[in-house]
C-alpha cells in the first residue's frame, strides 16, 4: 500500500508508505523518518525514496502528565499544539512559543525548533523543552535533556527528525493571568519605516510581527502593518474562556490562476487599507492573533494542484537594511506574487545546533509553484541570503540548491558528526537530507 | 453523563472519549490492553474528566467476561447512564478473503459479540429507566460494495440490530444512537489513500456528541456521507457490479 505524501506546500510529492498507529514505538521501529501533521512546507517530512516507510505520529496524542502548579507538560510526540492549547489555557498556562499554525505536533515543533512572534524574548520552542524521549537509529529508547546526552539533545532540537524518532516531549509552559491577547497595530508606509517600527515595537512588546504588501514597488515598497501583542491582564480580559473558533473548510483545489499577481495585489491593497483605516486595538482571541490562517482549513488547496513553496530566510542586518531592500527588489521585479509576506526580527541563537533563527530580520514568502521560474526566483533570493551572511529555514524549503545551503550554513558539519555517532549506518534520512545535507541517496 | 466506553484507547473511540473528557463527563474505560487503558485514563483525567477515570479489562472476543466488566463499570461510575462501543476489527477485502480464520474472528467480534455486549448493556440501562447506547457501525453496512463485502456484512448486521433495538425500546427510555462513520483517517485506515469527504476523528467525535445530546437515532460522520450513501444505496445492481467502490 503506498500513498502520495507531500508537505504543506504540496510540492514535491512522494509515493511512499506512512505507518501510523497509536503505538508510536512500534510505528517508529525500522522507519527512515517520522512525520507529524505534515505542516513543514517542502520535503522535510518526506522519505527520500518511493517505497520507504515513514512513521506517522498523529495518532500518538496522549498527554502523559501535566502539573498545573508548575506548568510542566509531558505528552506523546503526536499531540497537536491546538489540543495542548485547549487543555492548558483554561488552567492558566500557554505554549511558550506559538508558530503560525496550531495544527503542528509537539514532535514537529521540536524537529523544526519552531519560533514565533516572541522569538526576540523567548527564543525557539526548544529553549522550553525539558526532556525528550527519542528512539535512536539502532532502536534504543533514550530519555535525553540538556543534562543527559546533551549533545544529542542539542542536535535534535531543530534536527529535522534526523537524529532519532521523537516519541515523547516534555515542555515547560508559560504562566498567564488570562488566556486572551491585547493587540495593537501600526501602519508603516515603506520598508525602512516598517523595519524601524518593528524593531521599536520589539523593545516594548513580547509579541511582534509585520505583514508586508509584497507587490508594491517604488517608494511604497515594503509598506505594511506591524502587529504587536501581549497576554491580557486579569483586569482587562473577558471573564469567560476563549471558545473554539469556527473553521471554514476548503473542500477542493482552486485553479492555479486564482492566486495570481492581480488577485494578490487586490487582496494586499484591501488588507492594507482596512488596517490603515482602522488599526486593531484591544482584546482578541489568542487563535486569531497567533494562527490567523487556521481559520481556513486546508488553505494550501487555494494554490491549486501545482502547490506552492515558502521561502523563509533570516538576514543579518548589522550593516544596515540595504540587504532587505535588495531582497524585496528582486522579489517585486520577478513578477511572482507572494500571497503572504511576513517579517519578524529574531533574537539570539539558542541550544539547537542547526536551528534556523539568528539575530536579524526573518522574511517569509509564499510563492505559487511554477517550475523553473520559481526555481530561478529561489536561486536569486538565495544569492541575497548568501551575500548577507544569512540562512534559510529547512522546515520551509523545497528548492534551495545544496551548494548554496552548504555555503549558508557551515554548522551542518558539526551536526552531521553528532548524527553519525548515533547513526553510523545512516539509517535515518529524508528527502530533504538527501537533497541538501549530504546524505547518500 | 456517566459513560462506559469500550474502545477508548484507539481511533474514533479515543477522540470521542477525549471530547467527553473535555466537557467533564465521568468516564470508565473498557479494553484489552492494561497499559494503554492506564495511559488513556490519565490523558482523559488531564483533559478534564472527573477523577477517578477507572479502567476495567474487557475483551470483545471473550463474551464470558462482559457481565463482570459491566459490573465493575457500574461500581466505578455508581451506575452508568451511557454505554459507547467503538471497538471493532477491520480487514481489507483482500486480506479477509485470503484468511478465513481472520474472517471468522472479524464476523464473531463485530457482529455476534458486539450484539451480546449490547444486550447486557441495554438490559442494565432499561432496568434503571433508560439511558444511551451508542454503537459504532459503518457506512459499509448500508450497501454491499466490492471492497467491503465481508467487513460490510458484519456492520450491516450490527446496524440492523441497533435499528431493531430503537424500534422496540425507544418508548421505554432507551436511546440507541447508531453511528455510521464514512472514511475516517484513523490508524485503522492508515495506509489507504483517503477518498473525498474523508473525515478526522475529532470531527466525528463532535458530530457524535451533538447527536447524542439531541437524542438522534442515526448519525453519519462526516455529514456528507449521508448523501453519498443515499446515492450509493439507490444505484442499480448493474452499476454496482461494474464500479470498484
Amino acid at each position: 500500500m503506498s500513498q502520495r505524501l507531500s508537505g504543506w506546500g504540496r510540492f514535491p510529492v512522494v509515493d511512499c508508505t506512512e505507518r501510523a498507529s497509536e503505538d508510536l514505538v512500534a510505528s517508529c521501529r525500522g522507519a527512515v523518518l517520522t512525520r507529524g501533521l505534515g505542516r513543514s512546507y517542502g520535503d522535510a517530512s518526506l522519505p527520500a525514496h518511493a517505497g520507504d516507510v515513514v512513521a506517522g505520529t498523529r495518532f500518538g496524542n496522549r498527554i502523559l502528565a501535566f502539573d498545573a502548579a508548575t506548568g510542566v507538560l509531558r505528552a506523546e510526540a503526536g499531540l497537536s499544539l491546538s489540543e495542548m492549547d485547549a487543555v492548558s489555557r483554561p488552567r492558566g498556562w500557554v505554549s511558550p512559543v506559538c508558530p503560525g499554525t496550531s495544527y503542528v505536533t509537539l514532535g514537529g515543533m521540536v524537529a523544526s525548533d519552531v519560533h514565533g512572534k516572541n522569538h526576540h524574548v523567548k527564543g525557539t520552542f526548544g529553549e522550553h523543552v525539558r526532556a525528550l524521549l527519542v528512539m535512536t537509529a539502532d532502536g534504543r529508547l533514550l530519555e535525553i535533556s540538556r543534562e543527559v546526552e546533551g549533545e544529542l539533545f542539542a542536535a535534535t532540537l531543530g534536527g529535522m527528525g534526523l537524529t532519532g524518532h521523537l516519541v515523547e516531549v516534555e515542555v515547560q509552559l508559560h504562566r498567564v493571568e488570562a488566556p486572551w491577547i491585547h493587540t495593537e497595530e501600526e501602519i508603516a508606509t515603506d520598508l525602512a519605516d516598517l523595519v524601524v517600527r518593528l524593531r521599536k515595537a520589539s523593545r516594548e512588546w513580547p509579541y511582534t510581527v509585520a505583514w508586508v504588501d509584497s507587490l508594491m514597488r517604488g517608494r511604497a515598497m515594503g509598506r505594511g502593518v506591524v502587529m504587536k501583542g501581549r497576554w491580557a491582564g486579569a483586569d482587562e480580559a473577558p471573564d469567560e474562556l476563549p471558545r473554539p473558533l469556527k473553521r471554514i473548510p476548503m473542500p477542493l483545489d482552486l485553479p492555479g490562476w486564482v492566486l495570481g499577481p492581480w488577485s494578490v495585489k487586490a487582496f494586499d491593497a484591501v488588507f492594507y487599507k482596512a488596517h490603515e483605516w482602522r488599526p486593531k486595538h484591544g482584546i482578541v482571541h489568542p487563535d486569531t492573533f497567533f494562527y490567523p490562517l487556521d481559520s481556513i482549513l486546508d488553505w494550501n488547496r487555494m494554490y491549486g494542484r501545482r502547490g506552492f513553496i515558502q521561502h523563509q530566510c533570516v538576514l543579518p542586518v548589522d550593516d544596515g537594511e540595504q540587504v532587505v531592500h535588495r531582497f524585496f527588489d528582486t522579489l517585486t521585479s520577478s513578477g511572482s506574487a507572494s500571497f503572504l509576506t511576513v517579517l519578524k526580527d529574531c533574537g539570539p541563537e539558542g541550544t539547537g545546533m542547526i536551528s534556523f533563527p539568528r539575530p536579524g530580520l526573518s522574511v517569509a514568502l509564499d510563492i505559487p509553484m511554477r517550475g523553473a521560474e520559481t526555481q530561478a526566483l529561489v536561486d536569486a533570493l538565495n544569492r541575497h541570503v548568501l551575500e548577507a551572511g544569512g540562512r534559510i529555514y529547512l522546515a520551509k524549503d523545497a528548492l534551495t540548491r545544496p551548494e548554496d545551503f552548504a555555503a549558508m550554513d557551515p554548522r551542518i558539519d558539526a551536526w552531521n558528526a553528532v548524527r553519525r555517532r548515533w547513526d553510523p549506518e545512516g539509517r535515518l534520512k529524508s528527502a530533504l537530507s538527501v537533497r541538501l545535507l549530504g546524505d547518500e541517496a | 453523563m456517566k459513560a462506559v466506553v469500550l474502545g477508548a484507547t484507539k481511533g474514533m473511540g479515543r477522540a470521542l472519549a477525549q471530547a467527553m473528557a473535555a466537557r467533564g463527563d465521568r468516564l470508565c474505560l473498557l479494553g484489552r490492553d492494561g497499559d494503554a487503558l492506564a495511559k488513556g485514563a490519565e490523558d482523559l483525567r488531564i483533559r478534564g474528566a472527573p477523577e477517578p477515570v477507572k479502567t476495567v479489562p474487557c475483551d470483545l472476543s471473550d463474551p464470558d467476561g462482559f457481565e463482570a466488566a459491566l459490573d465493575a463499570a457500574d461500581a466505578a461510575l455508581d451506575g452508568f447512564d451511557t454505554v459507547v462501543i467503538t471497538a471493532a476489527l477491520f480487514g481489507t477485502q483482500d486480506e479477509l478473503e485470503a484468511d478465513p480464520a481472520r474472517t471468522a474472528r472479524l464476523l464473531q467480534v463485530n457482529f455476534t459479540n458486539t450484539i451480546l455486549f449490547c444486550e447486557l448493556a441495554r438490559k442494565r440501562l432499561l432496568a434503571r429507566g433508560g439511558g444511551t447506547l451508542c454503537v459504532f457501525s459503518s457506512v459499509a453496512g448500508d450497501r454491499a460494495r466490492k471492497p467491503v463485502v465481508l467487513y460490510g456484512a458484519s456492520k450491516a448486521g450490527l446496524s440492523y440490530y441497533c435499528e431493531g433495538l430503537d424500534h422496540k425500546f425507544a418508548q421505554q427510555g432507551l436511546h440507541v444512537l447508531l453511528v455510521k462513520p464514512g472514511f475516517v483517517k484513523t490508524s485503522m485506515t492508515a495506509g489507504l489513500d483517503p477518498p473525498p469527504f474523508a473525515g478526522e476523528p475529532d470531527d466525528v467525535a463532535k458530530s457524535v456528541l451533538s447527536a447524542m445530546d439531541a437524542g438522534k437515532a442515526v448519525v453519519y460522520a462526516p455529514a456528507p456521507w449521508r448523501l453519498v450513501m443515499l446515492v450509493i444505496r439507490n444505484l442499480p445492481r448493474f452499476v454496482m457490479r461494474r464500479i470498484g467502490f
